[in-house]
């Protein structure tokens, strides 16, 4: 029996060994680092203990930062919310063999580079693009619009890069969703409208909040989006610490950076687990 | 009535699925087009595939994305699959805390665990490179297996491994027999999904990738930020084909198993 139990000990090992010493050990790290003095220079700092790194996120400059990637990552949760929820939820009710097809068509761009997908909106969105060309040719416009390098191309790109999750999430939660409640609460009076508010989506909302963790948690670091639909226009927190890091060489104040997005993404999932008592991400895996 | 509503739910589908392709689309079409900017259609060349072919940075890249893909996907499988056997088993009081941490690479934004891992791994004095890459992708892909094998483990049937014992079945031989085979599946799915991920990857790379060291995400990043060249299309182009093929050749084989079964 001891011997078993050796076993299974012996199997966790490399789980144990890996995860201490490369992720706990590093975030460790991080929050120590974020307590250092910043001396300037590659790399530069000293182990004084000070508070400034955090006192400096405060700056209206920084906090603006902050407030305009909220901002971004909720417009973002909201639209692929709105495009996601029907998407999945449609797809759930697909017949098995269209159910396969569509699964195939969404794991294909899944698995194409992301950054060539958004090359492929450069394309369409630039100032003698395809979509002005065909608009032009329809007659809709006369000057080319200048979406690229703006706010709406950074969300349109946001989005498109994290429906899938949202599309998977939603689409798991309905495919097990037991349909005869929803009849018995039609049968029982109920609106098509009501039973889906009172029994369609309170059964699919773990399955939602998933898509919302990971729509909003990534939103807020995909930087490079940003960077190349949004040319520099949208500074996003994500951007500021890749900033401090290498041109700024600030290493303590990107890791306070660091150790605030940690804090309050950590919070919404902890706010997810205690809404839908769910451990797992549910969907997903 | 209801005919109607299922065809507009057929509509929407459609339609996003027909947004979301778009972009790909272009790709394609401007992978065989005669001119340098993604503008106007000059007549159709197989010109970018060939200096594709001849361009030895860019194979270079792609060489590198697929070891590392292989190398921390196979990490990951060894890692994720024996912990969550093991995780199952043993009732350590770190337990929870462990498989918490474990998760944390799939729970922050990607950027925050790019530029921890840079620091750490300078602060250890590791080179930056391939082993730095290796690292930081085993760390965002063992989640993928860990939880896919996890979750099939609750699924399988107890009384299977029971029987085994029963009969004299000595526990490695009811690994390799019983439990193994039943979560093949799983460590398959966690494997492909973590693969596509590192295959992907640009933030958690660009932070530990070294200065020489490129793979195919990073160098298609800094070609986006200086000038794309149409090479990038072709080459997006042909692993679009690899993937459809890829995904279609497995997907037969789960049919063809799920006939036998």
């Amino acid at each position: 029996m001891k011997n078993k139990k050796n076993l299974w000990g012996l199997c966790v090992m490399p789980l144990y060994f890996f995860t201490l010493l490369f992720i706990l050990g590093p975030m460790i790290y991080m929050v120590t680092v974020s307590f250092a003095k910043n001396n300037g220079g590659a790399y530069g700092f000293t182990w004084n203990f000070t508070l400034n790194n955090y006192t400096k996120i405060g700056d209206p400059i920084y906090l603006q930062c902050f407030i305009q990637s909220f901002k971004l990552a909720f417009a973002t949760t909201i639209l692929v919310v709105l495009i996601g929820y029907p998407f999945g939820y449609f797809m759930a009710k697909l017949s098995p063999k269209g159910k396969k097809i569509m699964m195939f068509l969404i794991m294909v761009p899944f698995w194409t580079s992301s950054l060539i997908r958004l090359y492929g909106w450069i394309i369409i969105l630039q100032v003698k693009g395809v979509l002005n060309t065909a608009l032009k040719t329809i007659g809709l416009i006369d000057k080319p619009l200048k979406i690229l390098y703006s706010y709406p191309a950074v969300l349109i790109g946001m989005i498109y890069a994290l429906l899938p999750f949202m599309i998977l999430a939603v689409y798991s939660s309905v495919e097990k969703m037991d349909w005869s409640l929803v009849e018995a609460s039609r049968d029982l009076g109920a609106s098509p409208a009501a039973a889906f508010v009172t029994v369609t989506l309170k059964l699919t909302l773990p399955g939602l909040l998933t898509g919302v963790i990971l729509t909003f948690v990534p939103s807020m670091g995909l930087f490079f989006i940003a960077d190349i639909l949004g040319g520099n226009k949208i500074v996003l927190v994500g951007s500021l610490i890749q900033d401090q890091l290498t041109r700024g060489s600030n290493w303590p104040f990107a890791a306070a950076l660091a150790v605030i997005l940690t804090i309050l993404t950590s919070l919404m999932i902890y706010l997810y687990r205690r809404i839908t008592h769910v451990k797992d991400l549910e969907g997903i895996f | 009535m209801k005919k109607k509503r299922v065809s507009f739910s057929k509509l929407y589908l459609v339609i996003v699925m027909l947004i979301t392709y778009l972009p790909i689309a272009m790709v394609v079409v401007f992978s065989f087009n005669d001119s340098k900017l993604p503008v106007a259609w000059k007549g159709f060349t197989w010109k970018w595939y060939q200096e594709l072919f001849h361009d030895a940075a860019m194979i270079e890249a792609l060489k590198n994305s697929l070891i590392l893909g292989f190398i921390s996907c196979a990490m990951a499988a060894v890692i994720g699959t024996l912990g969550a056997i093991g995780m199952a088993r043993v009732n350590y009081k770190s337990k929870g805390m462990i498989e918490y941490l474990s998760s944390i690479p799939i729970m922050v934004p990607e950027i925050i665990l790019g530029m921890v891992f840079m620091a750490f791994f300078s602060l250890l004095n590791l080179p930056f490179g391939m082993v730095t890459l290796v690292i930081a992708h085993t760390a965002f892909s063992i989640p993928y297996v860990f939880m896919m094998v996890k979750a099939r483990l609750v699924g399988i049937d107890k009384s299977l491994e029971e029987a085994a014992r029963d009969l004299g079945a000595s526990p490695s031989r009811i690994f390799w027999d019983i439990t193994l085979p039943l979560i093949l599946p799983a460590v398959a799915s966690g494997c492909l999904l973590a693969f596509a991920m590192s295959f992907d990857d640009v933030v958690i790379s660009i932070f530990v990738n070294g200065p020489r060291m490129s793979t195919l995400p990073i160098k298609v990043y800094t070609q986006m930020k200086t000038g794309v060249t149409p090479e990038i299309n072709a080459l997006c182009t042909i692993i679009l084909i690899v993937v459809v093929l890829v995904l279609l050749v497995s997907s037969f084989f789960r049919r063809g198993k799920k006939e036998y079964k």
